[in-house]
């Protein structure tokens, strides 16, 4: 019995490590120790053996049991894992081909500019007022210090609608239409981006229709001085920290003292080049103190409080910060144009 | 403005710097100078010769062989081709060796034979611009006609080493229209004092009131208005020295009597008017509104129609000058004047400004008058002009001036405080410093413990309040001098409005759905301007378009996103997607329009397309109206915002819905009807337009969470076979009236026509979701709701359920 018992157990495992699936073995683990197997059927006639001999034999009969269970066991787990490595090599692809693109578009380059400014100047307490499109003479001029027949009004050709209105030739008109609701009480802090329109035929630097951003701020002991620490933080956060500022006398009717604002520049450092027209500065907007003048008509007293204002041109931002070299680009809207700006 | 420093230094001392560095300094000051010209194009070797001799060429009839002296040992033959060469003259002469303008070089070389060493210049060839050339060397060499030496630098007598700066003015400041102005801005920036000119006049024992009387109408018009009388004058060319000065500033010369007003006008920037006395045809000067319809030929030999805007100097009968702006061709200086009637006068700017506007006609007088020119430097200016002419033309002067009005006015008071300097600018100048910038701009003051009382000169119209002069003293103490501070205010919350930020929000929504921001005009032509059919039949229109393609405003924004998708389309771009926020401007009946911000999309061609994996997905309705929907989610507005089957001529019949928020029509979408499509030469394109602020403007209430579900649902599939007219919408609508409250979602998620379904009819399959919030539904719930669905669509549509 003992010797069967061994025979039984060999042929076992070699069927075993002979098996070559997982049908094979449940076929083995069936045939050796299944019910009906030949296992069972020696321990079953182990009742003609002799009390002595009972235990021993039943010993032994359980423990070949196990070790063919065991090996089964072994054996499974070798296939299951060759069979896993075998679905995941199928399963390999080639990771060098192109992702599925999550195409999404972008915003035009002007509203990048434009909402870049807005932020900056939203981080320094400013608000954004916007106003209309078609403006009255008197927000577009008279209320700015630019009464009929004034000289400076031939700077900027407008476009009439009626003899009272007109496509407002900057966003300037907001200074006086936020005052006015103000009712002499500041301060006033606020940004005006927009559309404009000037009598200009549309060429490679000309643009009938174009953006503006205004910035105005009234209170109490609004110096020049402040006009220049907010300039020079637009100017670094837009062309990078190292950008110095510089401001040139000027001329606007309502802003005393007027000024130009020039930023080193940032394609030569200041050294001198084409962008800089060999001079080391760019211009970039115009501003100064509010005129008495523009303070008083809407409702402001110049003796209580004072104020800066500047305005600036998206387009020639974008134009300068991008290379662009054609303000019609801005408004042809090639989808290859517009699709430049979409990274960070 | 064009300023030489060789002129402008005879004012005020230049020396020590360069034209760069002066440029420099006076552009920091305010005065911005746009370029620095060199007059010398790269000349060398141009000396001044002497023609001794000058035969004709034996071989070429055009030819002069010339004996020239260049001061050198022995004369060079020199072969000529100009018409006016002469034996005698002295020309200017370009040795061999020499450069000329363009960087060509002069080599020795024969011409039909015969040697030349060099070349007799025209002033063209020495870079004088053609239109500034006198007539008389127009088409030949030029000639001194002062004494020169042969052999001396021929540029130094043409003033070719002069450097030129262009200013770029600013409206206000017109006292730097003139060269004298300019000395004053100039001693002010560089604090060096300046010399100004002190005509000496010797007048004749004949008076100018004997000649000639002058009247003035109405001296609101013309405060002053002075007539001075020179008798004796021979009219002939400028000397050089006067020809240089006029080259330089831009004016072509013409002869003394001419030029001597011009440069009067450019040194004090006192416009001069010469009539030939003879000519004037009366003698009496009489200042008055032109009559309606009144004529002058003016001095460019064109007839101009006046009005009574426009103010005119007449001879008592008829007009003989635009006031201010252009003299009559009929009193014009001809070579054989020999009485000058030399008006000096201050007009009223407005007036002067109203008829060179309204004839077209800008003259360097008007553009000064216009402007506003020094009062006190009138009387000046004329002795000035009277001394030159006496001088340069042999003229007589006679004693006193015809005048009406008064020479003079009185300088203005300003005030200013030190501490309102420092307060505006931001700054610590001193009172000393602020003293000390008033005397370089040599304006007089009195101070009493930092508050000045400045007298502004009339020469410097420009400054009438404290502000003017706080700006005079902050850009001569430097901006770069002004530090750069932060504002100290009370605080403000810097943020956006929701209007604002939902703005943004929206974009940034559809530029993740894929499409890109376009910007496009708001001026369009009558037939872009409406698209669709509700649209205001009337615009608002440009009083004076610049041209008919930019006349109107539009009304709608989809005509200009087509022409972007035509402007691709053209450049074998073929997917696109656009959408614009814009406003639209529509006739209110008030002042001024209605501004309505829209959002428009286009799309056409692929939307998305995963190349290898072979899926394309190409733009079609339902893409578009994804978006919308899409936009409508992200605002709250999801369950607010319906489509509605419509029609518009412009979209596919089939293809159109109309888009309501909360029942209101704010807007369309669909397919660009195929005839449109073929008109605009586009594929299939989709697009929608809508009133945007409607969208953003709509109340919507806080987001609020919701618990999560505590108790499983159920769900119940239900394919109805329904006609295939019937749309989608109303199904879901009538299931979800009868639903009852535990019908929490109802998903379309089948439509399907074709085999095994009798023709005319479709299936649509729902998803139906039960819950209830409090307990876990009873089978019986469940059935109950859904019997009454499959009732109500089985008596409203005839639905059949399908097997």
């Amino acid at each position: 019995m003992q010797e069967r018992l061994q025979t039984l157990k060999e042929e076992a495992l070699t069927q075993i490590e002979a098996a070559s699936s997982m049908k094979e073995l449940q076929d083995i683990r069936v045939a050796y120790l299944g019910k009906k197997g030949p296992i069972t059927e020696i321990l079953r006639g182990m009742g003609k053996l002799s009390a002595e001999e009972r235990p021993k034999m039943g010993q032994l009969a359980n423990d070949i049991r196990a070790a063919i269970s065991e090996k089964l066991d072994e054996k499974t787990q070798v296939m299951e894992k060759a069979a896993v490595e075998e679905k995941l090599k199928e399963e390999t692809i080639d990771i060098t081909l192109p992702g599925r693109p999550v195409k999404k578009g972008n915003h035009h380059p002007l509203t990048r500019v434009i909402e870049e400014i807005e932020d900056l100047f939203l981080g320094m307490g400013f608000s954004i007022a916007e106003g209309p499109e078609v403006e009255t003479d008197y927000y577009n001029f008279e209320a700015l210090n630019l009464p009929k027949d004034h000289p400076a009004r031939d700077m900027q050709d407008s476009f009439y609608v009626t003899e009272e209105t007109l496509l407002r030739t900057h966003t300037s008109p907001m200074q006086a239409r936020t005052m006015e609701k103000l009712n002499g009480e500041g301060p006033v802090k606020i940004i005006v981006p927009g559309k404009v329109y000037r009598r200009d035929t549309d060429d490679a630097t000309h643009s009938h229709q174009f953006m503006q951003i205004e910035g105005l701020m009234v209170g109490e002991d609004v110096r020049m001085s402040d006009l220049k620490g907010v300039l020079q933080s637009f100017a670094k956060k837009m062309f990078g920290e190292e950008r110095e500022i510089r401001l040139r006398p000027s001329f606007f009717p309502f802003t005393e003292p007027s000024v130009e604002m020039d930023i080193s520049c940032f394609n030569c450092g200041g050294s001198g080049c084409s962008v800089c027209k060999s001079t080391g500065w760019i211009e970039i907007l115009g501003g100064g103190m509010v005129h008495p003048n523009v303070l008083r008509m809407s409702g402001f007293d110049p003796e209580k409080v004072t104020g800066f204002a500047f305005g600036m041109g998206p387009e020639r931002i974008a134009m300068l910060k991008y290379g662009i070299d054609d303000i019609r680009h801005f408004y042809t809207n090639d989808s290859r144009f517009i699709k430049q700006f979409k990274h960070i | 403005m064009l300023v030489s420093l060789n002129w402008l230094s005879q004012y005020v001392d230049l020396e020590g710097y360069s034209a760069d560095e002066l440029a420099e300094l006076i552009t920091k000051g305010g005065i911005e100078v746009e370029t620095v010209e060199s007059l010398n194009k790269g000349i060398k070797g141009v000396v001044i010769g002497h023609v001794l001799e000058c035969v004709g060429h034996p071989d070429a009839d055009k030819l002069s062989v010339c004996k020239v002296d260049i001061g050198e040992e022995e004369p060079v033959q020199i072969i000529c081709g100009a018409a006016n060469i002469a034996k005698g003259q002295y020309v200017a002469v370009a040795k061999v060796g020499a450069v000329l303008p363009g960087n060509f070089k002069i080599k020795k070389a024969k011409l039909r034979g015969e040697p030349s060493h060099g070349m007799i210049c025209s002033l063209q060839e020495l870079g004088i611009e053609s239109k500034l050339v006198q007539k008389e060397y127009a088409e030949g060499i030029f000639v001194f006609s002062d004494e020169v030496t042969p052999g001396e630098d021929a540029l130094e007598y043409l003033n070719l080493n002069d450097n030129v700066l262009e200013l770029g003015l600013t409206p206000n400041r017109a006292d730097a229209m003139n060269m004298i102005g300019i000395a004053y801005e100039v001693g002010a920036v560089l604090n060096r004092p300046i010399s100004l000119p002190s005509p000496e006049l010797v007048r004749s024992e004949e008076n100018a009131e004997d000649y000639v009387s002058v009247r003035v109408e109405n001296e609101e018009n013309t405060p002053y208005y002075g007539a001075t009388i020179i008798k004796d004058i021979t009219v002939k060319p400028s000397p050089q020295w006067l020809v240089n000065r006029l080259v330089s500033a831009g004016i072509r010369p013409i002869n003394n009597v001419v030029d001597i007003t011009n440069f009067v006008l450019l040194e004090y920037g006192q416009p001069l008017h010469a009539f030939d006395y003879d000519r004037f045809g009366s003698k009496e000067v009489v200042v008055r509104r032109a009559n309606q319809g009144e004529k002058i030929v003016t001095l460019d030999d064109t007839e101009r129609t006046l009005s009574s805007d426009h103010l005119v100097i007449t001879n008592g009968t008829n007009p003989v000058a635009v006031a201010g702006v252009m003299g009559g061709a009929d009193s014009e200086v001809q070579q054989d004047t020999t009485t000058v009637l030399l008006e000096a006068a201050y007009f009223n700017s407005k007036l002067v400004r109203k008829s060179s506007k309204d004839l077209g006609l800008r003259s360097d007088s008007s553009a000064r008058f216009e402007k506003g020119i020094d009062r006190n430097r009138v009387v000046p200016a004329s002795e000035r002009a009277a001394q030159l002419m006496q001088e340069l033309a042999g003229g007589t002067v006679l004693r006193g001036v015809s005048e009406q009005g008064a020479r003079h006015i009185e300088a203005k008071d300003v005030t200013v405080e030190v501490s309102r300097i420092n307060q505006v600018l931001g700054t610590e100048i001193s009172e000393s410093d602020v003293a000390a910038i008033f005397d370089r701009l040599q304006f007089s003051y009195k101070n009493f413990g930092g508050t000045f009382t400045v007298q502004v000169p009339p020469r410097r119209p420009d400054i009438t309040i404290t502000e003017d002069l706080i700006e005079e003293v902050g850009r001569l103490y430097g901006y770069d001098n002004v530090p750069a501070t932060l504002p100290i205010t009370e605080s403000t919350p810097g943020q956006l409005t929701d209007f604002q930020l939902k703005r943004r929000r929206v974009r940034r929504l559809l530029e993740g759905a894929g499409l890109y921001q376009a910007v496009t005009y708001s001026l369009t032509s009558p037939a872009k301007r409406v698209f669709f059919s509700d649209e205001s039949p009337e615009a608002i229109r440009l009083a004076m378009p610049m041209s008919e393609e930019r006349s109107e405003l539009r009304t709608s924004l989809l005509p200009h996103l087509l022409e972007a998708a035509q402007y691709n389309i053209n450049r074998q771009l073929e997917n696109l997607a656009f959408y614009e926020t814009a406003s639209v401007f529509l006739p209110s009946g008030s002042d001024l329009p209605e501004e309505q911000e829209h959002l428009a999309g286009v799309m056409t061609g692929l939307w998305q397309e995963h190349p290898w994996q072979k899926e394309k997905k190409p733009a079609d309705f339902f893409v578009i109206k994804g978006i919308v929907e899409e936009i409508a989610e992200d605002l709250g507005l999801e369950d607010r915002l319906t489509f509605v089957r419509a029609e518009e001529p412009k979209l596919h019949p089939g293809r159109t819905a109309a888009i309501q928020l909360d029942g209101e029509l704010i807007g369309y979408i669909g397919q660009l009807h195929p005839e449109v499509e073929k008109e605009l030469d586009l594929p299939e394109t989709y697009v929608f337009e809508l009133n945007l602020e409607k969208v953003l403007k709509a109340n919507v209430a806080h987001l609020k969470y919701a618990k999560l579900p505590r108790f499983p649902s159920v769900t119940r599939d239900v394919a109805l076979v329904v006609d295939e007219t019937l749309e989608a919408a109303e199904v879901k609508r009538v299931i979800k009236e009868v639903g009852g409250d535990k019908l929490v979602d109802i998903n379309l998620f089948d439509v399907y026509q074709g085999e095994h379904l009798e023709d005319g009819k479709k299936s649509l399959a729902f998803s139906l979701r039960y819950y209830n919030p409090e307990q876990t539904l009873t089978e019986e719930e469940v059935k109950n709701a859904h019997d009454r669905v499959l009732q109500a669509v089985e008596e409203q549509f005839g639905a059949a359920l399908r097997s």
